[in-house]
């Protein structure tokens, strides 16, 4: 979807952003109330591809098992939109796109990007396919940040929020995270201040060191053990080396390197940096509640017990804050020791939860 | 889902439980309620059909919580014995807390929450003072096993019995006035109201009780 110049999307950063453009996936037919419709917001470095194979990596859809014939988002039922998220690199306007100022791609000229711009592009998207109020915003991670975000930016067009394994604002340990990772893509010389792009070069050493940090805090310790121990890759032996003996080495490598292959280094640097800002409550007054006050969505949080990088103190936070408002609100913890990925992994319980929360509020929306 | 803590009496008409019918008539119709301990979401789901109220509800457990989404209610998956410090005063109209004060590790606390959250507090609780628990306990040496109360004493989720007396002395120490008094018998009848305190603590099966801040 284009806008054009005189269609500018107005950013935190004080900019005026056009012209620009937001790409987006859809499934399942809007229904003539137009009443059924359902916005999954993706994580950092997810995009809108969350129910078809990807046409990049020629992977399959990333929430397959949330999204698609009779999930707990059934296509089936409702029209499910996803776009990639301003500032990313998936067709969206981001920082790899032309800057029609200079003909040149903006690199580090892209104006920083918040999470509120993220959901002010998307509300822009909603308003093109006449659509004025969402039956319900799902996300996980950065995705139910925008979650949370939508509820807050535009409480009358939000019936229900599905927001999981997130936080109301990015802690300091994740800040701090992402900073490490900046800095390992800016350490790379092949960045070239940003201007790769100009220069015909990649920082892909940086981007994949960047990605197999970040990939850690994804997991948690159980199920790295499982999932690889101390196992060696391919040896009976160490080999006094740097090789990637272990085989949780070799995994981390891969990751980094496929990575690469599919995701832009300054629009990692952007979408990491609006993470870091997100925070809810500075913009009203230091109270979370005070963002919800009065607002007539319902929502249903969901946590992970081994979620150490959105623990369910986070999530927890959230509900408190939409007691203290008086809003409609659940809470599910569920028990999983797959970490912070759990939420795209296969967790019934997860399902259950999402189901049943979103089949209720359909009944109420009248949804068929 | 955890078991009940209790074993409750239903209406044969409508199926609901006796004891719940007696709460949704405490209850003024298109209030705010709060459920601590709610379970599978039934209490709430009767009130919301029957009394039209804008119900909560807290549960412990995950298939609970389940349960009550399934039904549309929004519930937090929590412990009343940590988490009901996090809400503000005066959040909702009655605070409920139906078969579970005698679960909680805290009863007095809970029950000053409740209070302190609610403009009104609703407790149901199994009266220890009955007669087949003392003699099970007085003439047969055994700790009580009843049909309301089947656990044995080492894997029961009731630490904290109490009997009706005994609650009428915690509600005089915490400061909350009784608007409403009412012991079921076995049958999950309602006792008559003429009758001495003795007589429900000896025969009440169930006490339920409707109480405000002094």
């Amino acid at each position: 979807m284009r806008f054009g110049p005189d269609e500018p999307l107005m950013m935190d950063a004080g900019i005026a952003l056009a012209p620009w453009q937001i790409a987006y996936q859809t499934y399942g037919t809007l229904n003539a109330e137009k009443s059924n419709a359902v916005l999954i917001c993706h994580a950092l470095t997810g995009d809108q591809h969350v129910a078809n194979d990807n046409p990049v990596t020629g992977k399959p859809g990333w929430w397959l098992t949330m999204v698609g014939p009779g999930r707990p988002v059934d296509t089936n039922r409702f029209f499910v939109i996803c776009a990639n998220v301003i500032g990313g690199c998936m067709g969206t306007t981001g920082p790899a796109s032309i800057n029609p100022a200079t003909g040149q791609p903006y690199a580090v000229d892209f104006p920083v990007v918040t999470i509120p711009d993220m959901v002010r592009a998307q509300a822009a998207l909603i308003d093109r396919l006449g659509i004025e109020k969402l039956f319900c915003v799902v996300g996980g991670s950065m995705g139910g940040m925008q979650v949370l975000q939508w509820a807050v930016s535009y409480p009358d067009r939000v019936f229900a929020a599905l927001p999981i394994a997130t936080a109301a604002r990015h802690s300091a340990q994740n800040i701090a995270f992402h900073e490490v990772g900046r800095q390992a893509v800016m350490a790379d010389p092949e960045w070239r201040a940003g201007r790769y792009l100009n220069e015909g070069t990649r920082p892909s050493k940086g981007l994949a060191v960047a990605r197999m940090g970040a990939h850690i805090t994804y997991l948690s310790e159980v199920a790295l053990h499982r999932k690889f121990g101390r196992n060696f890759q391919d040896r009976a032996a160490p080999t006094f080396s740097f090789d990637a003996d272990f085989q949780i080495e070799s995994y981390l490598r891969y990751q980094g390197i496929a990575f690469v292959e599919r995701f832009d280094a300054n629009s990692y640097l952007y979408v990491t940096r609006a993470m870091d800002y997100f925070d809810i409550a500075a913009e009203h007054g230091g109270s979370l509640a005070n963002a919800f006050k009065g607002t007539p969505t319902r929502f249903c949080v969901i946590s992970f017990t081994s979620d150490w990088l959105f623990p369910t103190s986070d999530s927890r936070a959230i509900v408190h804050a939409l007691n203290a408002a008086a809003a409609s609100v659940a809470f599910v913890e569920v028990e999983s020791d797959k970490g912070h990925d759990a939420f795209l992994l296969e967790e019934p319980e997860m399902f259950a939860a999402a189901r049943g929360f979103i089949d209720a509020a359909a009944r109420v929306r009248g949804i068929a | 889902m955890n078991l009940p803590t209790t074993l409750p009496l239903t209406d044969t008409e409508s199926g609901h439980r006796l004891d719940f019918l007696l709460v949704a008539d405490m209850v003024e119709p298109g209030s705010r309620v709060l459920d601590v301990g709610c379970g599978d979401g039934a209490l709430l789901s009767l009130l919301r059909d029957r009394r039209g109220v804008d119900g909560r509800g807290i549960e412990i457990s995950r298939e609970g919580v389940n349960a009550c989404l399934a039904k549309g209610l929004p519930v937090i998956q929590g412990d009343a014995d940590t988490d009901l410090a996090d809400y503000p005063d005066d959040a909702f109209d009655y605070v409920i807390l139906s078969q579970t004060i005698q679960a909680t590790r805290q009863p007095r606390v809970v029950l000053e929450h409740l209070l302190r959250i609610g403009r009104r507090a609703i407790v149901s609780f199994p009266n220890f003072g009955h007669w087949r628990v003392r003699v099970d306990l007085g003439l047969r040496g055994r700790m009580p096993m009843t049909e309301n109360l089947p656990y044995s004493w080492y894997d029961t989720p009731n630490i904290h019995f109490c009997t009706i007396r005994d609650f009428v002395e915690l509600c005089r120490e915490v400061g909350a006035q009784m608007e409403k008094a009412v012991a079921l018998n076995a049958g999950g009848q309602p006792m008559r109201v003429t009758l001495p305190w003795w007589v429900w603590n000896l025969f009440g099966d169930q006490g339920v009780f409707l109480l405000k801040r002094r």
